[in-house]
């Protein structure tokens, strides 16, 4: 159902959804809590646990502005959306406009070539480019079009980032630009020393990835690494560097930078402007250290 | 008559032509109806913070107790305190708090943060408990259930009084006391677009240095020691093929002279297999030690088998022990591989002759003495 600021409140079955012109396109999904735990300090010893949160998959479905534009939405005073699921909870979230009028926002039914799956939202799901992943309802039942934004409780309650002054911030939907090496990485132990190919992903929810540096030295020197096409918007890239190890200590990091020139921060700079109570949006440099006994941990840096 | 029935003919297809043309204002026709007053007054059951959408009803604190007494404090505990699966909804919160509408607990490093130190807008709460709760049966409250125990939070909140009625008349006076509702800020870049009159400008501004970066290298957090076998063991969460392995955290790490030494692959070893000179017997009488140790070292059994320690695979000696005396078991099973019966580390079927095979086996069925 698609209602509130709309000429006619209009009700879409699935069979009329899958008729309209359909898009499919890749993002990555990241949940806003991804690296949630590392705010303060170092506390889980994998990349798993530090930055499994997130995935990448390509989704089918109808871009939100046209059902918006079939109901007659006034998309001039309809600054906000609230997306609602038909969970028990009936799950709700306010989508940012901008989004919806860049045709970015997808109702999406398919995922990877096949249904949506029940769990990741069958029959529908909202598809937020660049958006933390609470905001991507599942099981979407109704839009509904406001001149307000709707304070959920995912948006008052949770999902809020507790700032040094005690205030929290609201509506902190952006998943800005963050890379990590996922190998050579936490919990592993290299087999010898010499050659090794340093491998992770950089996204951006702003756009593309332009470039992703990395470093063997604690972020001393950095070099560029070879970007794995294709680049898209939104979306997890690969990167890889070659890299022989001498068999002392080293220190891996990696530094995404997105084509709006956004370079990924340190965790100095991130805490000196977020402190380490924000929970959310957690996207600094992440840190792996090898041993000489090539066992790799997880460290932070200043 | 005639010009009379042509005016009226004209009407019918300006009519029609209105039709078409109404129809054609769609790109899509075919798609989609009108919903009705009735589905959309069942579904848009949304109460925004100006209480849009707040239907009519009211409710006591005392009515509130009983609600939450029966349906909710399984839960959320018979004071908001809930218990270790649910996070408080109660507590953190002082009269003060509710003069200065910012909970002053939130500047304490060490709290924990309850709904109601964190919650700025009382339609929230209104708007999730009728839409959400409770858990086992969502939207089964009457409406004015639902003002009842929100009254009830409320109290327990320190926010209204024992004897107040909450009601879609007064829900805006009780906003306008509570705890933290001038806490929020949405004066940040990390919205997508300038409805909130944020900033642009994002909180962080790294540049991309190359060479001789600014920076100090030191490690200055890191898992403790007694952490090392908090998330189970990584040695399981990892490949078993590549340049890596997991590490064995069941186990104190290993020394930092020898990389490879205690971590190496549970590969094949295809080496030709030779007999062996000693001509050992697999009579399981006279067992020869050190010519079967010599045989598994050969055959690469000893980079995945320690003697008497664990490494990849399970050390000789508990092989031994749970296998005593089956020497014909153990010499299939060293052809064969197999994976489970000492984790999920799969032994590969092992490329050796079946003499050396035969050997190895009835060293270990005779409990691999050293």
């Amino acid at each position: 159902m698609v209602n509130g600021m709309v000429k006619a409140a209009k009700v879409f079955t699935m069979d009329e959804i899958m008729r309209l012109p359909s898009v499919s396109r890749f993002h990555f999904i990241e949940c806003g809590a991804n690296t949630a735990a590392e705010w303060g300090n170092v506390a889980v010893p994998t990349v798993q646990y530090t930055h499994g949160m997130i995935s990448c998959s390509e989704f089918t479905g109808v871009p939100l502005i046209t059902l918006l534009e079939l109901a007659g939405a006034d998309l001039k005073n309809g600054k906000f959306v609230l997306a609602e699921g038909g969970d028990g909870s009936s799950m709700t979230r306010t989508i940012p406009m901008s989004l919806i009028l860049s045709g970015e926002v997808i109702v999406a039914y398919g995922q990877n070539g096949e249904m949506l799956r029940p769990e990741n939202g069958y029959p529908l799901r909202l598809v937020v480019p660049g958006v933390q992943g609470v905001s991507w309802v599942k099981y979407l039942r109704r839009v509904e079009v406001g001149d307000k934004p709707y304070a959920t409780k995912d948006e008052a309650i949770h999902y809020i980032d507790l700032q040094p002054d005690g205030t929290h911030r609201q509506y902190t939907n952006l998943q800005e630009c963050k890379s990590v090496v996922t190998t050579p990485s936490g919990g592993q132990v290299l087999l010898d020393k010499g050659f090794y190919n340093i491998t992770g992903l950089a996204w951006s929810g702003k756009g593309k990835i332009r470039a992703v540096d990395v470093s063997v030295d604690g972020g001393r020197n950095w070099r560029p690494a070879r970007l794995e096409t294709p680049v898209l918007s939104k979306a997890l890239s690969r990167f890889n560097i070659d890299w022989v190890w001498d068999g002392k200590p080293a220190i891996i990091q990696s530094r995404a930078t997105d084509d709006t020139g956004f370079v990924q921060p340190t965790y100095k700079q991130l805490r000196a402007v977020r402190g380490t109570r924000s929970i959310y949006h957690n996207n600094a440099i992440q840190s792996w250290l090898v041993q000489e006994n090539g066992e790799i941990k997880n460290v932070q840096l200043s | 008559m005639s010009s009379c029935r042509k005016a009226l003919l004209t009407l019918a297809l300006m009519a029609v032509a209105g039709l078409v043309s109404a129809q054609g204002t769609s790109k899509y026709p075919g798609v989609g109806r009108n919903a009705t007053p009735k589905e959309v007054a069942a579904w848009d059951i949304d109460v925004r913070p100006d209480f849009k959408g707040l239907p009519v009803g009211s409710g006591t604190v005392a009515k509130g107790q009983d609600v939450w007494e029966a349906k909710c404090a399984q839960c959320h505990g018979v004071f908001g305190e809930s218990n270790e699966v649910f996070n408080p909804l109660i507590g953190g919160t002082t009269a003060d708090d509710v003069k200065t509408g910012r909970v002053a607990k939130l500047m304490d490093p060490a709290g924990g943060r309850t709904t109601f130190m964190k919650v700025a807008s009382l339609s929230t709460v209104w708007d999730y408990i009728n839409r959400a709760m409770p858990w086992t049966a969502p939207k089964s409250l009457t409406t004015d259930e639902v003002y009842s125990v929100t009254a009830f939070l409320l109290n327990l909140a320190g926010i209204v009084p024992d004897n107040f009625t909450l009601s879609n008349k007064n829900m805006g006076e009780v906003q306008a006391r509570m705890p933290n509702r001038n806490g929020m800020q949405t004066k940040h870049a990390m919205w997508p677009g300038d409805e909130f009159g944020g900033t642009k400008k994002a909180d962080t501004a790294n540049v991309a240095c190359m060479k001789n970066c600014s920076t100090e290298p030191t490690v200055a957090s890191f898992l403790p020691d007694f952490a090392r076998d908090a998330h189970g063991n990584l040695m399981e969460q990892n490949r078993i093929v590549g340049p890596q392995r997991g590490a064995d955290t069941s186990k104190p790490e290993g020394k930092a002279s020898a990389p490879g030494a205690a971590t190496s692959a549970p590969v094949v070893v295809a080496q030709a297999a030779t007999d062996t000179k000693t001509g050992a017997k697999a009579d399981g009488a006279g067992i020869d030690s050190k010519a079967a140790l010599a045989l598994a070292t050969k055959n690469g059994c000893t980079v995945c088998h320690g003697v008497s320690n664990k490494i990849v695979g399970p050390a000789f000696s508990d092989v031994a022990k749970k296998h005593a005396g089956k020497a014909d078991y153990l010499a299939g099973k060293i052809k064969s591989g197999g994976s489970g019966l000492w984790g999920p580390i799969p032994m590969p079927p092992q490329t050796l002759s079946d003499a050396d095979a035969k050997t190895i086996a009835a060293w270990l069925a005779s409990g691999a003495p050293k």
